[in-house]
């Protein structure tokens, strides 16, 4: 298993990162399916080529440093040990680029903040392990449990291609809807995180947090849960399946046909 | 360490002999070689721990160990790394160093000096024991969120809270021991401004601890009572909010981040300018960016809350003043390549753990400023991004400069110089292992791993073999510095001589080696000034 395949991927990956975005998936953010996540990638990479700037400064000089101004070439220690002008330069500097990426990220953290005008409101509530959505505007709830067996868990079956990520019931959402999300969990504090929607926020039993989200692509998404919640913490997947608002109203009639059969 | 090898020097030996030295030592130095000692042993037990959670990581699925095992192992490594290791090892250095860095005899407090300490081995028992007890030990993440640390939390929890109340007086008294010691003890010639920046770091962080351990102790008090005498502190049910346990906790939490790295700072403002023959660059703004330091880490604590709903004005003031942190820690890395620029550098053990700490710990810092901005965060939060940045910061940072720490003194302790090409083997399979195990841990991060899970799902695999593989590397290397330690501990290496290090400055390199067991009975002639 080790051996040439990761030595490889860890190429890839080290490579990859100063280039294409074509696996981004495997070591990187994804930009996601809606316009927060593009945000919050975009902001990932300045920030993070921000720090890839003033590493190469930082570390350049001290590898020149390093290489040349050893004992061992005879050479002999300067004797300076302050300088007002240098020491003003680099408080100051480092300020001003944290005001310029204050200000983009508070942006996007305004535009996180605002759930009004919602098309689409669900309720999701956290359980030990599983999740329960309550689509507000329909009359519609159901659970979601996780369907990783546990002969997949003890090494007994093969794992299937999306183990500890399926569950049996997806939350089916449309795209193009400003969906707004309401959290709360039945017993200790849960996290609903799904990466490509650019959407984390804890369930708190006995209070309500709030986020929203603009689907820009139908697909499945997978998710987990991202707060210590107990034994099964690992095991407590979420799944969101976008469609266009067609595929949505046929999905929403034959639910509740199903739960209510004439 | 050194008992009976130094009968000759000034000052004396142990009034008592055997098990009893020890037990009713008030000596600074015996105390401060148990805290090193004891610390030591913690490291290697909450290592072991992270072996264990790093097997079960090797392969998807469960293979070792059960689920609530494994959440048991990673409260306890986090648990004993922080209580067991790295607090007590710099309060260790602190003994040790302090009285000889400011010319005093001993510390102000040496009876309390003495209780401080043995709390600590009561205090690890009882934590350990919980591992064994009916339904398990604490398995709530270090962090012990409420309500998972209380309505849902295994009977041992309340041996835990006990555990931590012992901890925290432990840590309060050796905090007033070393305050009072740095301003009644020093050197009469030594103004503040004179003191070795290890002793100002100290002198820092000893104000952090006894600002935030109490608060520490006033919430797992609360979590007591709820669990216990029916109050509902952290209970929405009963009107309380489990939010609060969270507000509460990283009060305490983030100085505790402070605290236990800005004692590395000092070790590395002490051993870099010895090995570049240069003095510090900026001393005083250093001392200033610690203040600053020290001052913001108490106003940032929600940036380890942002996904729990805070209201946007919160959000918004935390994530600014997260940022501003990284304007003073800017100030300090910049003076250390300050201070090597131009020197005349060689390279023992501890100038290379000092300057890979200078390096790494940055690299930590970037991602920290990476994680303060909050749209960003809502990806990183709870994932393997951010194992990844606190450990670039506690083990390639503050575990580090205790390497260098131990190196740079090693040779005043013990009288002998150890193995510097073993010492030299340890740092470059240290420093490669550490990185081929936490940083494809962003890697795994950004592409969503969530942290603290014993399972994943299968695109992970790759990463966590290659994490597992730089961790099982990295455990064993420190084992070679196990057996360096010890033999210069019984004296195999050639003596070293009073100064040790060629560029080596300040009061603690003008006693002999080893340094006698009473030292700075008459306070030092002369002091260096600044």
């Amino acid at each position: 298993m080790l051996g040439l395949k990761n030595l490889r991927l860890l190429l890839s990956a080290g490579l990859a990162t100063f280039g294409s975005a074509a696996f981004a998936s495997s070591y990187n953010m994804p930009v996601g399916v809606t316009p927060l996540s593009a945000s919050m990638h975009s902001l990932h990479m300045t920030m993070f080529w921000v720090c890839v700037g003033i590493g190469i400064v930082v570390f350049g000089v001290m590898t020149y440093a390093i290489i040349k101004h050893r004992k061992s070439k005879g050479h002999v220690a300067a004797n300076f040990h302050e300088n007002t002008h240098v020491e003003i330069i680099w408080t100051v500097i480092p300020f001003i680029i944290l005001i310029a990426m204050a200000i983009p990220a508070t942006k996007t953290l305004i535009e996180m903040d605002n759930t009004e005008a919602a098309d689409v409101t669900i309720k999701v509530t956290g359980y030990r392990w599983y999740w329960h959505y309550d689509y507000l505007d329909e009359e519609l709830n159901f659970f979601s449990h996780p369907t990783t067996t546990q002969e997949e868990i003890r090494n007994l079956v093969a794992k299937r291609e999306h183990y500890n990520l399926s569950v049996d019931q997806h939350l089916v959402l449309p795209i193009n809807k400003k969906i707004r999300f309401a959290f709360t969990s039945n017993d200790v504090i849960h996290s609903w995180w799904v990466h490509e929607l650019g959407v984390k926020k804890d369930t708190v039993p006995g209070f309500i947090t709030e986020s929203w989200a603009i689907i820009t692509k139908p697909g499945i998404y997978r998710g987990q849960c991202a707060e210590l919640c107990g034994a099964g913490h690992a095991y407590m997947p979420i799944v969101v399946e976008a469609k266009t608002q067609e595929d949505y109203d046929a999905w929403l009639s034959e639910m509740k046909a199903q739960k209510n059969p004439s | 360490m050194n008992d009976g090898q130094n009968s000759h020097a000034e000052g004396a030996h142990p009034s008592r002999t055997g098990i009893l030295r020890w037990i009713t030592t008030t000596n600074h130095k015996d105390i401060g070689t148990m805290y090193l000692v004891f610390s030591f042993i913690m490291l290697f037990v909450g290592g072991a721990f992270a072996m264990v959670i790093r097997a079960e990581l090797f392969q998807p699925g469960m293979q070792i160990v059960q689920a609530e095992t494994f959440n048991m192992l990673t409260t306890m490594h986090g648990l004993i790394m922080i209580f067991g290791f790295i607090m007590p090892v710099f309060v260790g250095l602190a003994n040790w160093m302090i009285p000889l860095m400011i010319g005093a005899p001993d510390m102000a407090l040496p009876r309390i000096n003495n209780w401080s300490f043995w709390l600590l081995p009561v205090a690890g028992t009882i934590l350990l024991s919980t591992m064994f007890m009916q339904g398990g030990g604490p398995n709530f993440g270090w962090t012990f969120y409420a309500p998972l640390s209380t309505t849902f939390a295994p009977q041992s929890t309340d041996y835990f809270i006990f555990a931590v109340h012992l901890l925290g007086i432990s840590s309060i008294m050796g905090a007033i021991n070393v305050i009072v010691t740095i301003f009644n003890m020093r050197a009469p010639q030594m103004r503040l401004i004179d003191m070795p920046i290890f002793v100002w770091t100290w002198l820092i962080t000893a104000f952090l601890i006894i600002a935030v351990m109490p608060v520490l102790a006033g919430t797992v008090t609360m979590m007591l009572t709820d669990r216990n005498f029916g109050t509902s502190f952290f209970n929405a049910a009963g009107g309380g909010d489990p939010v609060l346990f969270q507000h509460l906790f990283w009060f305490f939490g983030h100085p505790e981040v402070y605290i236990v790295i800005l004692p590395a700072f000092g070790i590395v403002s002490e051993v870099i300018p010895t090995f570049a023959r240069k003095k510090l660059f900026g001393r005083t703004s250093m001392i200033y960016a610690l203040a600053s330091i020290a001052f913001l880490s108490f106003i940032v604590w929600a940036h380890h809350m942002f996904m729990t709903g805070l209201p946007l004005a919160a959000s918004m003031f935390f994530m600014y003043a997260t940022m501003l942190i990284a304007v003073p820690t800017g100030v300090k890395v910049f003076n250390w390549v300050a201070t090597v620029f131009k020197g005349s550098l060689t390279f023992e053990a501890p100038m290379l753990f000092s300057l890979a700490f200078v390096v790494l710990f940055t690299i930590g810092g970037f991602t920290g400023l990476m994680l303060a901005l909050i749209p960003a965060d809502v990806q990183y939060h709870d994932t393997y991004f951010v194992v990844g940045h606190f450990h670039y910061v506690l083990v390639p940072g503050s575990l580090f400069a205790v390497f260098a720490a131990m190196y740079y003194w090693l040779p005043k302790w013990t009288g002998h110089m150890y193995n510097e090409t073993l010492a030299k083997f340890h740092f470059w399979i240290s420093a490669v292992a550490v990185n081929l195990t936490f940083f494809p841990m962003h890697f795994l991060g950004l592409a969503g791993m969530p942290r603290r899970i014993p399972d994943y799902a299968l695109q992970f695999t790759d990463f966590n073999q290659i994490i597992s593989v730089g961790a099982f590397v990295f455990g064993a290397a420190q084992l070679i510095f196990l057996y360096i330690v010890i033999q210069a501990m019984r004296g195999k290496g050639p003596k070293a001589t009073d100064r040790v290090w060629e560029g080596s400055h300040g009061l603690e390199w003008t006693v002999p080696s080893p340094a006698p067991y009473h030292t700075f009975g008459e306070p030092p002639a002369h002091v260096e000034r600044h």
